[in-house]
């Protein structure tokens, strides 16, 4: 018999019971809750009298809807729908005996930045959220991934999900990583040769010596755009980074249960002989730093690049797909990425705002001012502690003077439901996942990069190579 | 959940791929606490020519009369042809409730994003898959015939045309017992409750720190 995939694993452990008809009961560790696409599923408790199965697997926080600007209550919040979103979501988990971390408390933050910084997701979870990119949660070796509300409520009555098998897919890169290229650009790539319906049907695991180079934040960036190559899971399997980032986090193991947990956390890699239903093999030199020029994430080149003809494409529904994303973006075939100006500039979301993506950004700013036809650069750090210790650090300092703005944690213009927004038009350098169209405003235009090359764009006013920055 | 099992109704095609849940309902949209009143904001940008917003009354925004659904040929349409990827982006359950809202059972698409197809099923709304060719046959099919109705019928796994011609679809079967019999998918779990308890507690044997209780957090 073929030996295991991580994915295996992670499924058979969960599993709860077996239907006839391929699908499964598979039981839920770690539930995350948000504001968004959590009062339905309450309101659908209340109304069927049912109470939760069991509080202390969940966790809550606000973050699509708050203000990135300082506020004391709910009722600090103008927005009238925002206000009563954030409310409802304190409101349900005080009913429900829920534990959230609410405005005001440094644990608050980007929920997939929240729960592994808590030390609330540990490797050999099933870990669900209202949210598609829960799969960022999968670089600590856990099943995670993003559920519906009417999954939320299912959750929240019984710990379990109906859930199918996914296909295994293994997504290998082997090398070196060039200087100047991130754990974004890896994804990036990825996805641009992959594309966004690559991994439809698939859990990913992402394998191989450049990823495994990468620090755990690293590896959250790239399973957290899993979802945009199409797969709703993404994971990567335990080794020493993974243990050494969990130990001492508020909510892990510790003591006598710790050595417990670490010996059965190893185990958590795929077999030598275990069988992929698709591979995907990428030389790890082949890939440069990536700006994405369209409005889906596929649609992505090289920074050195020139923008791709329509024309050279044979797939007639990618060809027209890419001529209204060029009549979107208000760009040509064949013009370089450094000709794209840079109105505004986003430097936050649940792929890009943790502190070393903050170091890295405050790395390229240092000493540099923005540059005057840009109109604004927002810094949006992912969680109360992530603000706390970049602080600690200076970064704060740094991109002030750079003539960024230094904000409080959420999701902010990564999606714009909070005054955080692009005018139409606007072209924006953004570290968030999804170039859509009208994402971050009414017709902004969606430019995803990595933290380092988003500053190095707000500093020079269009995009430019960071490796030649100096 | 409302049952389906068959459904004969007018089609409206959407000639895109990759439509994403923020075309379906743009996340201004998603601050509702509600599961209904999303249909008016259905494809927002799309049908309207200005900028929605919660709250408006949309009879009043000037409306795209370019858009398909905009067309008085497809007023009261309740199947949608789409194309490839449909429901590709956010998990967000608001884009099946906006199709409902507005009047969709079922929408017909080569292939779909996996969260969105799993959210359809939860809310009574049909999500069939046809291959790309048997797409492309509708699609000229209604192009020459602007009004065409077809018939999905659930129990025999089939889209049907007036004309007789039958597209067979695949469908699970735990899913189609559900939606032919209306079911609630929590009730249905939770008469397995015993063996969920079983399973906690072979689990909480062997990965206690899963089931610790966090006194500050
Ligand atoms: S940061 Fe963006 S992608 Fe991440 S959870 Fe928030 S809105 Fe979603």
């Amino acid at each position: 018999m073929a030996g295991k995939t991580l994915y295996d694993k992670l499924w058979d452990a969960h599993l709860v019971a077996q239907r006839e008809d391929g699908s499964a009961l598979i039981y839920i560790d770690r539930h995350i809750i948000h504001e968004v696409t959590s009062p339905q599923a309450f309101e659908g408790l209340r109304l069927a009298g049912r109470q939760p199965w069991r509080t202390g697997a969940a966790v809550a926080t606000i973050d699509h809807n708050v203000p990135t600007t300082p506020f004391k209550s709910a009722a600090d919040i103008t927005d009238e729908t925002s206000r009563i979103q954030v409310q409802t979501l304190q409101d349900n988990t005080r009913e429900f005996g829920i534990t959230e971390f609410g405005i005001g408390d440094v644990r608050q933050g980007i929920v997939h930045v929240m729960a592994p910084e808590q030390g609330a997701v540990v490797p050999g979870m099933t870990v669900v959220c209202g949210d598609s990119h829960t799969s960022t949660n999968g670089a600590l070796a856990c099943l995670a991934h993003g559920i519906g509300t009417s999954e939320v409520e299912h959750v929240l009555a019984t710990q379990t999900l109906v859930a199918k098998k996914m296909k295994n897919m293994q997504v290998k890169v082997e090398g070196d990583l060039g200087p100047g290229v991130t754990a974004k650009d890896v994804v990036l790539h990825i996805i641009g040769v992959i594309g966004t319906a690559g991994g439809t049907g698939h859990a990913i695991e992402f394998a191989g010596s450049a990823i495994r180079s990468l620090s755990l934040e690293g590896r959250m960036t790239v399973c957290n755009m899993a979802i945009e190559a199409g797969a709703r899971a993404g994971m990567v399997a335990v080794d020493d980074v993974t243990v050494d980032y969990v130990k001492g986090r508020p909510m892990a193991p510790s003591g006598e249960q710790w050595a417990q947990a670490e010996a059965y956390w190893r185990t958590l890699v795929s077999d030598d002989d275990a069988r992929f239903d698709t591979v995907v093999e990428i030389d790890a030199a082949d890939i440069s730093p990536q700006v994405s020029w369209g409005t889906s994430p596929e649609m992505v080149v090289a920074v050195n690049a020139s923008l791709p003809d329509p024309q050279a494409e044979n797939d007639e529904v990618k060809r027209s797909g890419m001529l209204r994303a060029y009549e979107y973006m208000g760009l040509k075939p064949g013009i370089k990425v450094g000709d794209i100006p840079v109105d505004r500039v986003f430097i936050g979301s649940c792929t890009n705002s943790r502190i070393e993506d903050l170091r890295a950004a405050a790395d390229v700013a240092k000493g540099r001012k923005k540059a005057d036809s840009v109109k604004q650069v927002l810094v949006v750090p992912g969680s109360g502690l992530v603000k706390k210790q970049a602080e600690q650090e200076g970064l704060d300092k740094i991109f002030i003077e750079a003539g960024f703005e230094w904000r409080e944690p959420g999701c902010s213009m990564c999606l714009a439901m909070n005054p955080d927004r692009l005018q139409p038009g606007e072209h924006c350098a953004s570290t968030s996942n999804r170039n859509f169209e009208g994402r971050q405003g009414n017709g902004g235009r969606t430019h995803l990069v990595s933290p380092a090359m988003a500053a190095a764009a707000a500093v020079a006013g269009h995009f430019v190579d960071v490796r030649e920055l100096g | 959940m409302e049952k389906f099992v068959k459904h004969e109704g007018l089609v409206a095609p959407l000639d895109r791929a990759n439509v994403d849940t923020d075309q379906i309902i743009p996340k201004q949209f998603l601050k509702s606490i509600k599961r209904t009143g999303f249909g008016p904001n259905l494809f927002d940008e799309w049908r309207y020519l200005d900028e929605g917003y919660p709250g408006q009354d949309n009879d009043a925004r000037p409306k795209n009369p370019d858009f398909v659904l905009n067309q008085p040929v497809y007023q009261g349409a309740t199947i949608l042809l789409a194309r490839r990827n449909f429901g590709c982006g956010s998990s967000r359950e608001h884009a099946p409730w906006a199709l409902m809202d507005f009047g969709f059972r079922a929408v017909i698409a080569p292939s779909f994003a996996d969260i969105f197809y799993n959210n359809c099923f939860k809310n009574g709304l049909l999500p069939i898959v046809l291959s790309e060719e048997q797409m492309e046959e509708l699609f000229q099919a209604e192009a020459a015939n602007p009004g065409l109705r077809l018939t999905v019928d659930l129990e025999a796994q089939q889209v049907r045309t007036p004309e007789g011609k039958a597209y067979d679809f695949d469908i699970d079967e735990f899913r189609k017992h559900c939606l032919l019999n209306g079911l609630d998918e929590i009730g249905l779990t939770l008469q397995e409750a015993d063996t969920i308890r079983a399973y906690e507690e072979r689990r909480r044997a062997r990965e206690p720190w899963v089931f610790a209780e966090h006194a500050n957090h």
